[in-house]
């Protein structure tokens, strides 16, 4: 275990005691819990700070939990190359709160944030250009989002008499089953196909 | 009257082929052969493919053009625009987002066209059959002549599905379709 990294734990919660709400570390990182309106102070902090340096953004992300009350957690991974170090800030919100965009502080979130708009729903204020980035035009519903169908809502195929690709309601010809292969019993139905010629069975 | 023999024997052995050409040449100076025979035979011999790589099956794409299987002793030769393409291989995951893309290139290819889904994901959707982004089979957006399964398919493969195709067209014996 890195010695060093408690102790920055323990610094950045020291100079940041206002606006950390706690700090743990888990399998050897170090995530640091942050409230959501001081996540560009914070974030600033790390990447100035003589002591942190973290002057790379490597991701910004999110996490869904469906039964919390604020539902999102916003993920920054930063990395410092300086002190051979990483850091995770970790804020939440919900599916009507901004969280405060940074990037005037690093401008690589600009697109991450785009990305965590697009994929969750997650709203970023003072962002320049909040649009979809990978799904599809004119695409309804954030697909990484708990309560998002697995198959979405549409499907394209050519029209010949349109000319042109067009969208469908979702006909799926055979459900999406998951099927337990590691136990013997899950997977297998009540009544085998093909069983129901054979009569009521002699243990019944 | 001369019995006519075809130049070009079906099934092609091809040193049988050029001794009965150079034989027939210096017998008599000219060649006898019909149009679609010489047509198919032309078309089957140099396939330019539209190069549409969408996933990894790209890769396998890749080693079936470069020297160990070396398409381009096929005549297949790799092109960047769909104006001078016959063939298009899909080699990929076929996304919503990609399919009007997909369709306006092969609608901008010349006829005759063809078109060689490779791999699980342009066959059916494979692993992503039941994504919300990605179409369940090219075969909704175009339609195609030959599919090569696999995840991905082997470079061998692909050479087979190719090569499969070149057996359609010969025995096509239309000149328009």
């Amino acid at each position: 275990m890195d010695e060093g990294l408690a102790d920055f734990g323990e610094y950045i919660n020291a100079a940041l005691s206002d606006h950390v709400i706690e700090w743990t570390i888990e399998h050897g990182e170090l995530t640091v819990r942050v409230r959501r309106d001081a996540i560009a102070r914070v974030l600033t902090f790390a990447r100035d700070d003589v002591n942190a340096q973290f002057k790379q953004l490597m991701d910004v992300c999110g996490v869904d939990w469906p039964g919390r009350d604020e539902r999102f957690d916003v993920v920054y991974n930063l990395l410092s190359l300086t002190h051979n170090r990483r850091l995770r800030v970790v804020t939440r919100t919900d599916e009507v709160t901004p969280v405060p965009s940074v990037t005037g502080v690093f401008s690589s979130a600009d697109w991450w944030e785009r990305e965590t708009w697009d994929l969750f729903g997650i709203y970023f204020s003072g962002h320049s250009d909040l649009r979809r980035i990978m799904t599809d035009y004119g695409f309804e519903g954030h697909p990484l989002r708990k309560d998002f169908p697995l198959t979405g809502y549409v499907e394209v195929r050519y029209d010949q008499d349109q000319k042109r690709v067009v969208y469908e309601p979702v006909k799926l010809t055979q459900e999406f089953r998951n099927f337990d292969f590691l136990s013997p019993w899950e997977g297998m139905p009540e009544q085998l196909p093909g069983d129901e010629k054979a009569g009521p069975s002699e243990q019944s | 009257m001369n019995q006519i023999e075809p130049a070009i024997p079906e099934g092609g052995n091809v040193d049988e082929l050029w001794t009965r050409v150079t034989d027939t040449v210096q017998d008599k100076g000219f060649i006898l052969t019909q149009v679609d025979s010489l047509v198919n035979w032309a078309r089957a011999g140099s396939l330019w493919p539209m190069t549409f790589g969408l996933a990894c099956c790209a890769v396998e794409m890749m080693h079936t053009y470069v020297s160990r299987y070396d398409l381009d002793r096929f005549g297949v030769v790799p092109r960047p625009s769909p104006r001078q393409s016959d063939v298009i291989i899909v080699a990929g995951t076929l996304t919503n987002k990609m399919a009007p893309a997909f369709r306006r290139v092969y609608d901008q290819m010349a006829e005759p066209r063809y078109v060689i889904s490779m791999g699980s994901c342009a066959n059916g959707g494979g692993y992503y059959h039941y994504s919300y982004s990605v179409v369940r089979g090219c075969d909704r957006v175009v339609p195609v002549d030959i599919f090569v399964p696999g995840c991905p398919p082997t470079a061998e493969a692909l050479l087979y599905g190719i090569l499969q195709l070149q057996k359609k067209i010969k025995r096509t014996g239309t000149l328009w379709r």
